[in-house]
């Protein structure tokens, strides 16, 4: 494996780790405030949660990893 | 009678049919041999295996009660959100590597997987029990989202007349799943999408509109309901709840057997990695279908007299339904319940094909006919899938819902007793096979003791630590105490020199691209 790869591997596991972190620490998103059109923000964060975890897998998928 | 709404329902439906027997001609194959038929052929490409996947893991249950959970007790319901989010990396790390050993040794169960891997029967044998049982009240559940959607439709025949639809209905998937197989929901599948997506998409834009935009839904939920409780001096309130339930379900999502099979039915181990990208609309889409549950609050359909006696019969179940005849053209309820019901149809096909290989590779052939042929597995896999599925139309018919709504809370405590045999085994051997079996019955048995404590009301579990109450999902606290038994009893047995057996793996089988021996 070249170290690229390890590198783009390392970043991997980062990225799931915060992905599991952010859907996890429910303190941090149990909360009403900061609104996005009327949405309390425990559910709008958990929304775009969900974007990044695509992304994050997508580009995984891309790094054929 | 809602003729409108029926007359949609019915014409969707009866194509629905039409495609499920057509399956059958589908990418011909032998569908005398159980790899064609309760596998599709191992050649479902990325595209069918999303819709084969989405149908399978976003059941019509799921487009009830996550729903009802969200209208009836708010934040909570949402859990379904960070448990679907972490579902996708888990997948994408872990279960590439169980398609690539089950494709070179011709594997069609996790159980098959399990028997070559530890050298043991026995635990092939418990994985597959465990697998069935946690599947059957999962297929009998899909029953109850047929039945709350018929009702809503207007028949409200007691006795055998009002179960006449839904018997018809399920027989007609009988009929279709025993001739055509796999194919025949992974078909259904895309019309199934299709419906729901339509559906999702025109109730989020059109009922906010009704009911004066998104802030003034949420404006109209109290406040015990909008956010989690909080800890408390002697607890972590609703928090820990939460997390626990979301991470457990995502760990016990790919273990039901119905999961494996739309997983090893695919094409390649990149189509399943892709569909890990893919995958994650449907999660977007549950948000929107959560969401609905608080429409319906806010829309105050619980206290409209025209379905007061729904709710007397459905409870919670019925928000989703009485929200679209309210809101919506009859006609287009009628196309939401066609979604609903089809989305039955789905999962339930393929969880019953799925307990079907189960019983047929690991019980029939394992230790009832062991030469038996090809052909003759196949057609005993076709004859059990249908005995599962009337077996679970007699459940709901005959007993309350309620029963099958506590068993399947039970099937996902079980089911996640199956993860060090299936996830670590695909890591190591290093566990002992009787250490596991040792760590599956501890792990069944404190599950379900951690059920029952609660009445089978709820899978969440206080746990007291002292005077601190630490409520958890009864899955994960098991899970944990499995894995330690485990552990322990690995040391004690190789202590005492006890012989593991002879793995019928090597380590290559697991990241191979393209294995070359079918």
């Amino acid at each position: 494996m070249s170290k690229s790869r390890v590198g783009i591997k390392a970043g991997w596991w980062l990225a799931v780790a915060l992905i599991f972190a952010g859907a996890l620490w429910v303190p941090f998103y149990n909360r009403i405030d900061p609104r996005l059109a009327g949405i309390p923000f425990f559910y709008w964060f958990q929304f775009v949660w969900i974007i990044v975890t695509a992304a994050v897998t997508g580009l995984a998928y891309k790094a054929r990893l | 009678m809602n003729w409108p709404a029926l007359s949609v329902f019915i014409i969707l439906f009866a194509f629905a049919t039409v495609l499920g027997f057509y399956a059958a001609r589908w990418r011909r194959g032998d569908l005398n041999s159980i790899d064609e038929w309760g596998l599709g052929g191992r050649r479902f490409g990325t595209i069918v295996t999303w819709f084969l996947l989405g149908g399978d893991l976003y059941t019509a249950y799921t487009f009830i009660a996550v729903p009802a959970l969200v209208f009836g007790r708010g934040a909570i319901g949402f859990f379904a959100l960070p448990y679907t989010l972490m579902v996708f990396p888990f997948v994408f790390i872990v279960f590439p590597r169980l398609w690539s050993v089950a494709k070179r040794h011709g594997y069609v169960t996790a159980a098959d997987f399990v028997r070559g891997r530890f050298d043991s029967r026995l635990l092939g044998l418990l994985v597959a029990i465990t697998g069935i049982l946690a599947t059957l009240p999962y297929i009998a559940l899909q029953l109850v989202g047929i039945q709350v959607v018929i009702a809503a439709m207007g028949f409200d025949g007691t006795g055998l007349a009002g179960d006449l639809p839904l018997i018809i209905a399920f027989l007609i998937l009988a009929a279709y799943t025993y001739t055509s197989g796999l194919r025949a929901p992974a078909m259904i599948a895309i019309v199934k999408d299709a419906l729901i997506y339509l559906t999702v998409i025109v109730a989020v834009i059109v009922i906010p509109m009704h009911l004066g935009g998104y802030g003034a839904i949420f404006a109209a939920i109290p406040a015990t309901k909008l956010l989690l409780a909080p800890p408390t001096a002697d607890s972590f309130g609703a928090y820990t709840a939460y997390a626990t339930l979301a991470f457990g379900s995502a760990l016990a999502l790919f273990l039901y057997p119905h999961s494996i099979t739309g997983l090893l039915s695919a094409s390649s181990r990149q189509t399943i990695k892709r569909n890990m990208a893919l995958l994650p609309a449907y999660s977007l889409v549950l948000a929107l279908i959560a969401a609905l549950g608080y429409m319906a609050y806010a829309a105050n359909v619980q206290h409209l007299p025209q379905y007061a006696s729904y709710f007397d019969s459905y409870g919670p179940n019925f928000a989703v339904p009485a929200l679209f005849l309210h809101e919506l053209p009859d006609w287009f309820a009628g196309l939401g319940f066609a979604a609903i019901a089809i989305g039955a149809l789905v999962p339930a096909a393929i969880m019953s094909i799925a307990a079907a290989n189960l019983f047929t590779r690991n019980i029939y052939r394992e230790f009832l006919r062991p030469d038996c042929s090809a052909t003759h597995e196949a057609g005993t896999a076709k004859f059990v899938s249908l005995l599962v599925k009337i077996g679970a139309l007699a459940f709901i018919i005959f007993l309350p819902n309620k029963y099958a709504i506590q068993l399947q809370l039970l099937g996902g405590i079980w089911i996640i007793q199956t993860l060090p045999a299936i996830v670590l085994g695909l890591y190591t051997r290093w566990l002992h096979r009787w250490a596991l079996a040792g760590g599956w019955a501890v792990g069944m048995t404190v599950g379900t003791w951690m059920a029952a404590a609660q009445h089978f009301a709820t899978s969440i579990f206080p746990l007291k630590l002292g005077g601190f109450t630490v409520a958890g999902y009864a899955a994960l606290y098991s899970l944990a105490l499995n894995l330690a038994v485990c552990v322990v009893l690995t040391f004690a047995f190789k202590f005492a020199g006890a012989h593991h057996g002879v793995d019928a793996t090597v380590s290559e089988d697991y990241d191979e691209e393209m294995p070359t021996v079918a």
